[in-house]
């Protein structure tokens, strides 16, 4: 029984929640309230093989999963390794986490849509399951499109501004998914297959091939627009600020991270570093693109006034660090990125709870923080701590993914890079003390009367978080702590097994 | 002659994709970016459908492969069925893709009155 588990656990942790998300739609339409403990169940289901998943690439090195059986280029088989096994875990991980933080806000919110938010939910960490482990490079689009339709319909869910936002994510992201698909087929063209593993195989025969070259360069553009790099970014501040907390939660932490890692698989093991380092000529340039995305997510997030506002922009800084530390070219620089991909997941999980919380109790601006740290000190020491991590400061898990990019930055001697690096921790020095400097010496009152706020309490009176909030914020950032500890621990283990042969 | 055929089809292909990305960034109405984005996708599944037309072949169901008068199967009489399967999955991707766009439009237009961005940001601040 423990060993058929042990040999189905790639498949298993995604058909949890693709089944949990049937079973929430479906009879969740007759009892309503069990559509919640269905998916908490499933996301849990999901977490164990996960973990299982883990173990078994730690014991066995990587891993294939043939689905019913088929192999290889007839079948679509999973292939798990180091790279993934890392990320996998963190997918139901954090959608657990946030489905634990929201279950007020959903009963609250959704209540007439219950089993459909579920269903939506889990579908959508079916999509990233998939798309971590998939082997098969048209599965991955068909993936990918799911957990875009998921997300789509989950951010509009936020009503308002949203459905406008929304429109226009979905508009950009069908163009960015069908670039993908467009590469995809200029190599099929050329080698006749989508399974990975052949492709990788066959393509060093025809690098300098300008239909490579152009497949290469329209995936690369696809998943740029989806993970909103800089200059394509346009869709990411709106559709994650107008969305309601729940979705965000859910969704800023997952969907761009995982296709990060997306472009570090077609990268490294559907091309190869010889072709993406050698044959292309102008890989040197992406390194520059992602300097300027990340001086210009800074900038951006330094100027916005609401706080969720902010956090996208940081998004779209880190974006900039993880494809930058993937392009220099080194295994310091990659490293980096991977690890970088891990933490930053549970730090903008961490961040958007507390944007949640802020929400909750003011209008959510940064001047709603004003004298916040008496009255709520829970969540603002959590913002804090998450904060340490943001700016890089040792033991948390920022500190250990920057310091690996940066040193991939020197050892490739880009500079900009690396200068992009250090102003974006200064710029996030500075956005976390302005905030805690407002939620410590900023006076509570005088916030209130600027907004012409009737508070019914006195400002000493506890306005904290339920604890069904506080609990999963701090488990968050326990994990960026234990990310911090551990980082020797997981980088020796699992990140430096995932290293290409050929990067140095 | 055959090649001119085959690269009008890639012509084409270009063609409607570019008139639908036009579409989807240059126009207002989000109606009819929606429609870019229909072209868009028809685009993609004309070139899918491109790589698998063969000189010469016919529909990918074989004949005569079983039985006492069996002949030997030659895959180039018989169009790459793969490219096909491949696309019916991309439309159903873009269906459901279509789908939740009208559907996002209806509630903007019932929100705002319209389906003009301009109008629609005037409105909005």
């Amino acid at each position: 029984m423990i060993a058929a588990l042990w040999s189905q656990s790639p498949a298993l942790a995604e058909l949890f929640p693709l089944f949990g998300a049937l079973l929430a739609g479906v009879w969740g339409l007759y009892r309503p309230r069990y559509s919640s403990p269905i998916a908490i169940a499933s996301l849990v289901g999901s977490l164990v093989f996960a973990l299982m998943v883990v173990c078994r690439v730690l014991a066995e090195g990587s891993l294939r999963y043939r689905m019913g059986g088929w192999p290889g280029p007839i079948g679509i088989e999973y292939v798990v390794d180091a790279l993934n096994a890392l990320i996998l875990p963190f997918i139901p991980g954090s959608a657990l986490l946030a489905l634990w933080y929201s279950r007020g806000l959903i009963a609250e919110e959704f209540s007439a849509k219950l089993p459909q938010f579920h269903s939506l939910y889990l579908l959508l960490v079916t999509g990233l399951m998939g798309m971590t482990v998939t082997g098969d490079a048209f599965n991955l689009y068909v993936l990918v499109e799911i957990t875009a339709l998921a997300s789509y319909a989950l951010l509009s869910l936020g009503g308002g501004r949203a459905y406008l936002s929304t429109l226009n994510y979905l508009l950009l992201g069908t163009i960015g998914a069908s670039f993908y698909l467009l590469g995809v087929g200029y190599m099929y063209i050329k080698t006749g297959t989508l399974f990975m593993p052949d492709l990788f195989a066959r393509m060093p025969d025809l690098y300098g091939s300008p239909t490579l070259t152009a497949g290469f360069i329209l995936m690369m553009v696809g998943l740029w627009i989806k993970m909103g790099l800089f200059p394509l970014h346009g869709w990411l501040p709106g559709a994650y600020t107008d969305a309601s907390t729940p979705a965000t939660c859910l969704i800023a932490p997952l969907v761009t991270k995982v296709t990060v890692y997306v472009m570090i698989r077609i990268m490294y093991n559907v091309f190869s570093p010889h072709f993406v380092f050698t044959t292309t000529t102008w890989s040197d340039v992406v390194p520059y693109i992602a300097a300027v995305a990340i001086v210009a997510g800074a900038s951006l997030a330094l100027i916005q006034t609401d706080f969720k506002r902010m956090l996208t922009y940081i998004v779209v800084a880190e974006i900039g660090y993880m494809v930058g530390g993937a392009w220099l070219g080194n295994t310091a620089g990659l490293t980096g990125a991977i690890f970088h991909i891990v933490v930053d997941m549970v730090m903008t999980l961490c961040l958007f709870m507390v944007a949640g919380i802020i929400a909750l109790r003011g209008d959510g601006s940064i001047e709603s923080f004003s004298g916040r740290f008496k009255t709520m000190p829970w969540t603002l020491a959590a913002f804090v701590a998450v904060g340490l991590s943001v700016i890089g400061i040792p033991p948390t898990g920022g500190f250990f993914s920057k310091w690996y990019l940066l040193s991939g930055a020197i050892e490739a001697r880009n500079w900009v890079f690396m200068a992009a690096l250090l102003f974006s921790s200064l710029v996030a020095a500075i956005l976390v003390f302005r905030v805690v400097e407002k939620a410590f010496f900023g006076s509570l009152d005088e916030e209130h009367g600027d907004h012409g706020h009737h508070d019914h309490h006195s400002p000493t009176e506890s306005e904290e978080a339920p604890v069904g909030m506080l609990i999963p914020l701090w488990v968050g950032v326990a994990v960026i702590f234990a990310l911090g500890i551990f980082s020797g621990t997981l980088i020796e283990k699992l990140i430096t097994h995932a290293m290409p042969p050929g990067l140095f | 002659m055959v090649e001119v055929v085959e690269k009008f089809s890639f012509g084409i292909y270009l063609v409607l994709l570019l008139i639908g990305l036009w579409a989807m960034i240059g126009k207002r109405n989000l109606v009819k970016k929606v429609i870019g984005m229909t072209i868009f996708q028809a685009a993609i599944i004309l070139f899918f459908v491109s790589i698998g037309a063969k000189d010469e072949a016919t529909i990918p169901i074989l004949r005569n492969y079983y039985g006492p008068d069996a002949t030997p199967i030659n895959p180039a009489d018989y169009a790459n069925p793969l490219v096909h399967v491949l696309m019916l999955t991309a439309i159903v991707v873009g269906v459901s893709t279509l789908g939740v766009a009208l559907s996002l439009i209806q509630k903007v237009h019932g929100k705002y009155g319209t389906v003009e961005e301009n109008e629609i940001l005037e409105k909005s601040t």
